[in-house]
C-alpha cells in the first residue's frame, strides 16, 4: 500500500519540477485523447506546441502569443502577490472589466480631442477602476470579516451587468446605428493602444506585463512589503508577532491585483479588442489564476506560464481549424494542464511511503 | 453586335478590376467561423448544416474548414487571420459580434472574400453581408402564441438588445396582440447567444411569472427542455427545427436555412460571377423555413398560421404593416404603410403595448 506522508519542509526539487512534469503528462494524456478521436496525436501536439513558434505562419502567430500572454501575465502577477499572502482574489475578471470601462470612459469623454496625455491618463483611470472594484471585497473583509473569495467572485457578475449597460447605453457608439458597443478605438489615434512595432503584436500591455514582472520580483525578494507578504502566507502567527497588519496586507494585495487587472482590461479594449462590447472579456481574469499557479506564484515563472498558456490557446485554435478537432477537445486539453499541475503538486508537500501492515 | 462588344468590354474591365477572381476558380476553400459549438442544436448547428450542403453540392471542388466557439472580439481577428493565411478563399463569419474583426482582417487580405452574417458594415469591396428575415417567422409564432396562451402571458428570452432581436420581439408581440388583445409580453434579457444554464434560468423565470408560451432568441434547446418540465407550457424551435421536442413543448419552429445562400456564394466564386452583396432573404427566398406545426395547435389556428406563412411568401403580407405606434405612443407606421428595411435594421424601440424597457 502506498501512503502519503507530509514532508517536514516542502521539496525544492518538486517545486520547480512540477510544471514541466505536468506539461509532459498533459501531452501524454492529451495525445491518448486525440488518438481516441481518430487524430494523429503527434501531429496535434506538434500543431499546438511547435507550429505557432516555428511553423509556416510563425511570423504572425509569435506576435499573437504576446497579445494573448500579455494580459494573462499582468493579471497573474497581481493575483500571485495575494495568493502568497493567503489572500484569495478570485474576481480579477470583474476588476479587468471595470478597469476597461472606467479607462475607456475617460478616453471617450474627450473624443475626438488629440493629445499625447490622453492615453496615459486612460491607463491610470483603468488601474483606478480595477483598484476601486477590488477595494470592495478588501474593505468588506477588513471591516466585517467577509470572505473575499465569494465577494470578489460575485462582483464579477455585477461587473458583467455594468458592462452590458455600458455597451448598450452610456458608452454606446453614437454613430453605431443603434448597435451595442462603444466607438472603435482604432479610429481614435490618441486613445489607441496600437502595436509598437508593426507585426510584432507588442503593445503597451505587453511592455507593462514584462516590466511588472521584474518589479514584482524585486518587491518579493528585496523589499520589506514582499517579505511581509511571504511571511503572512507561510506563518500568519509569526507575521503578526513581526508587526504585520493583516488588514493592511489585504488592502495592499487586493489593491495591487485589482489595479493590474484593471490596466490589463484597458490595454485590451483599446488594443486587440478595439472597443467596449458586451462580451469583450474572454475570461482572462479566470485563466490568470491557472497561470499564477502554473508559474509557481513567482513573477518570472508567471511570464513563462503566460506564454505556455497562450501557446495552448493559439496552437489549440490551429489544431481546431486545421485538423478538425472540436473546440471542446482543446478545452479538455487545457483543463488537463491544471489537473496534472495540482496532482503533481502534491509531491511538493508530501511524499509517497510504502505502508507496512494495517493502520 | 454592338451590344456584344459592349458586354465584352465590360467583362474585360471587370476582369482587370478584380484580378483572378473574375475568371472563376478550380477549387475553393470555404471557411466558417462559429460562435458556439455545432452541438448547440440551433444557430451554429444550422450554419454547419449549410456548410455541409456546400460540400454536398460541389464535392471535390470545395474544401471546408471551420472553427467552433470563437469568442467575439480580439480572438476572432486572430482566427480570421489564421484562416486567411491558411489559404481560405471565402470566409463566412456567422455572428453579429464578428463585424469589426471581419472588416479589419478583410482590409489586410483583399483577395479573400468575407461574408458576415447579420451585420451591416461593408467597409471593403471584399466584404459582403447576409441575413434572414427572421421577424417573418416571429409573426407566425406570435399568432400561435396569442391563440394558445391560457394565462394571457407570453414570454420572450432575448439575447442582446440589437435591432435584429428587437424586431423579432415586436413582430411576435404585434401578432399575438392582434388575435388576443389581453395578451401581455414579458421579455428576459439573457445577454448571451449560447449559455444553456442561463437560457434555462430565463425560461424558469418566465414560467414562474405565469407565462405559458415561450419564444427564445438564443441558440440552445435549453428553454424547450425547461418548458418540457411544466405541464401546459409551450415553446418554439429556434434557428433549428428542434424536432426532438415535437412530442413535448415545441409546437413549431423557425428554421434558418443557410445552405442555399452558401451554395450560391461558393458557386459564384467557382464560376467567376462573385460580387459584393447585402443579402436579406426571408420566407420567400427559402432562407427562413417554418417547421411543422404539431397537433397541439388546433386545426383552425394551424390553418391561419399557414395562410400567414403563404401570404408572406407570396409578398402579399408584410408583418410590419401600419398603423403601428411606438411604445411611447408616437406614430411609426401610418395605416397601410409597411416598414422600410432601414427602419427595421436600426430598430431600437418597442411597439406600443409592450411594457418594460430595452436595456440601455
Amino acid at each position: 500500500m502506498l501512503r502519503l506522508e507530509k514532508r517536514p519542509t516542502p521539496s525544492r526539487f518538486w517545486l520547480y519540477a512540477t510544471p514541466p512534469v505536468a506539461v509532459i503528462l498533459t501531452m501524454i494524456a492529451g495525445g491518448i485523447l486525440f488518438a481516441a478521436m481518430g487524430k494523429n496525436p503527434f501531429e496535434v501536439i506538434r500543431t499546438i506546441f511547435w507550429d505557432p513558434v516555428f511553423g509556416e505562419f510563425a511570423f504572425y502567430l509569435r506576435g499573437q502569443l504576446l497579445v494573448k500572454a500579455g494580459p494573462l501575465i499582468l493579471i497573474a502577477i497581481g493575483l500571485a502577490l495575494g495568493f502568497r499572502a493567503g489572500i484569495w482574489n478570485i474576481g480579477a475578471e470583474g476588476q479587468y472589466i471595470m478597469g476597461a470601462i472606467i479607462g475607456a470612459s475617460v478616453g471617450l469623454a474627450v473624443f475626438p480631442t488629440e493629445n499625447r496625455l490622453i492615453f496615459p491618463v486612460m491607463v491610470i483611470a483603468g488601474a483606478f477602476g480595477g483598484w476601486a472594484w477590488a477595494m470592495i471585497p478588501a474593505i468588506l473583509k477588513t471591516r466585517f470579516n467577509t470572505n473575499e473569495i465569494l465577494v470578489s467572485l460575485m462582483l464579477v457578475y455585477v461587473a458583467q451587468t455594468i458592462l452590458a449597460k455600458a455597451s448598450t447605453g452610456f458608452l454606446k457608439n453614437p454613430e453605431g446605428m443603434g448597435f451595442p458597443g462603444s466607438r472603435n478605438f482604432s479610429s481614435y489615434p490618441a486613445a489607441q493602444n496600437a502595436e509598437l512595432i508593426a507585426g510584432t503584436g507588442l503593445h503597451w500591455g505587453g511592455v507593462a506585463a514584462l516590466v511588472t514582472a521584474v518589479l514584482a520580483w524585486i518587491l518579493l525578494t528585496r523589499h520589506q512589503a514582499g517579505f511581509q507578504i511571504r511571511l503572512a502566507g507561510q506563518a500568519p502567527r509569526a507575521a503578526r508577532f513581526h508587526g504585520v497588519s493583516p488588514a493592511r496586507l489585504v488592502v495592499l494585495c487586493m489593491g495591487i491585483s485589482g489595479a493590474l487587472a484593471g490596466m490589463a482590461g484597458l490595454f485590451e479594449v483599446t488594443g486587440p479588442a478595439g472597443q467596449i462590447s458586451i462580451d469583450f472579456n474572454t475570461g482572462y481574469g479566470f485563466t490568470a489564476i491557472i497561470v499564477a499557479f502554473l508559474g509557481r506564484l513567482n513573477p518570472l515563472g508567471i511570464v513563462l506560464a503566460g506564454f505556455l498558456m497562450a501557446l495552448t490557446y493559439v496552437g489549440g485554435e490551429m489544431a481546431a481549424t486545421n485538423l478538425g478537432l472540436p473546440a471542446a477537445a482543446i478545452q479538455v486539453f487545457q483543463g488537463m494542464l491544471l489537473f496534472f499541475l495540482l496532482a503533481v503538486d502534491v509531491l511538493t508537500n508530501y511524499r509517497f511511503r510504502l505502508a507496512v501492515g494495517a493502520h | 453586335m454592338k451590344r456584344r462588344n459592349l458586354l465584352a468590354t465590360a467583362a474585360m474591365g471587370l476582369m482587370l478590376a478584380s484580378g483572378a477572381f473574375a475568371q472563376g476558380m478550380d477549387k475553393v476553400k470555404a471557411c466558417f467561423v462559429y460562435v458556439g459549438p455545432i452541438g448547440d442544436g440551433g444557430w451554429t448547428f444550422q450554419h454547419h448544416d449549410g456548410a455541409m450542403q456546400v460540400k454536398a453540392a460541389y464535392g471535390d471542388k470545395v474544401e471546408i474548414q471551420y472553427q467552433e466557439s470563437v469568442p467575439e472580439g480580439a480572438d476572432a481577428e486572430r482566427v480570421l487571420t489564421q484562416m486567411a493565411l491558411g489559404g481560405c478563399n471565402i470566409i463566412f463569419t456567422t455572428s453579429f459580434g464578428y463585424m469589426d474583426a471581419t472588416n479589419a482582417v478583410a482590409a489586410k487580405f483583399p483577395n479573400v472574400k468575407f461574408e458576415h452574417a447579420t451585420g451591416f458594415k461593408r467597409e471593403h469591396p471584399n466584404v459582403s453581408t447576409y441575413n434572414a428575415r427572421f421577424y417573418e417567422g416571429r409573426a407566425i409564432q406570435g399568432h400561435i402564441a396569442g391563440k394558445m396562451t391560457k394565462t394571457n402571458k407570453i414570454g420572450y428570452i432575448a439575447s442582446f438588445p440589437i435591432p435584429e432581436v428587437i424586431m423579432g420581439i415586436n413582430s411576435y408581440y404585434l401578432h399575438a396582440k392582434k388575435v388576443n388583445p389581453d395578451v401581455q409580453l414579458s421579455v428576459v434579457w439573457a445577454f448571451t447567444w449560447f449559455d444553456p444554464a442561463k437560457e434555462a434560468d430565463s425560461a424558469k423565470a418566465l414560467i414562474d411569472q405565469g407565462v405559458d408560451v415561450i419564444a427564445a432568441h438564443t441558440d440552445s434547446t435549453a428553454p424547450l427542455a425547461e418548458a418540457a418540465k411544466v405541464e401546459g407550457v409551450i415553446g418554439f424551435g429556434q434557428a433549428s427545427d428542434m424536432a426532438a421536442y415535437k412530442d413535448g413543448p415545441r409546437v413549431t419552429s423557425i428554421i434558418d436555412n443557410w445552405g442555399p445562400y452558401y451554395v450560391k456564394r461558393v458557386g459564384a466564386l467557382l464560376d467567376g460571377t462573385y460580387e459584393q452583396i447585402d443579402a436579406w432573404e426571408g420566407i420567400a427566398g427559402g432562407e427562413v423555413l417554418i417547421g411543422e406545426i404539431t397537433d397541439k395547435v388546433p386545426a383552425d389556428v394551424k390553418a391561419e398560421a399557414e395562410a400567414m406563412r403563404d401570404a408572406i411568401a407570396a409578398g402579399t403580407y408584410h408583418p410590419f404593416t401600419g398603423p403601428i405606434n411606438k411604445q411611447d405612443g408616437s406614430p411609426w407606421l401610418a395605416e397601410g404603410q409597411t416598414a422600410p428595411d432601414g427602419d427595421l435594421l436600426g430598430m431600437n424601440f418597442y411597439v406600443e403595448g409592450i411594457t418594460g424597457e430595452i436595456p440601455k
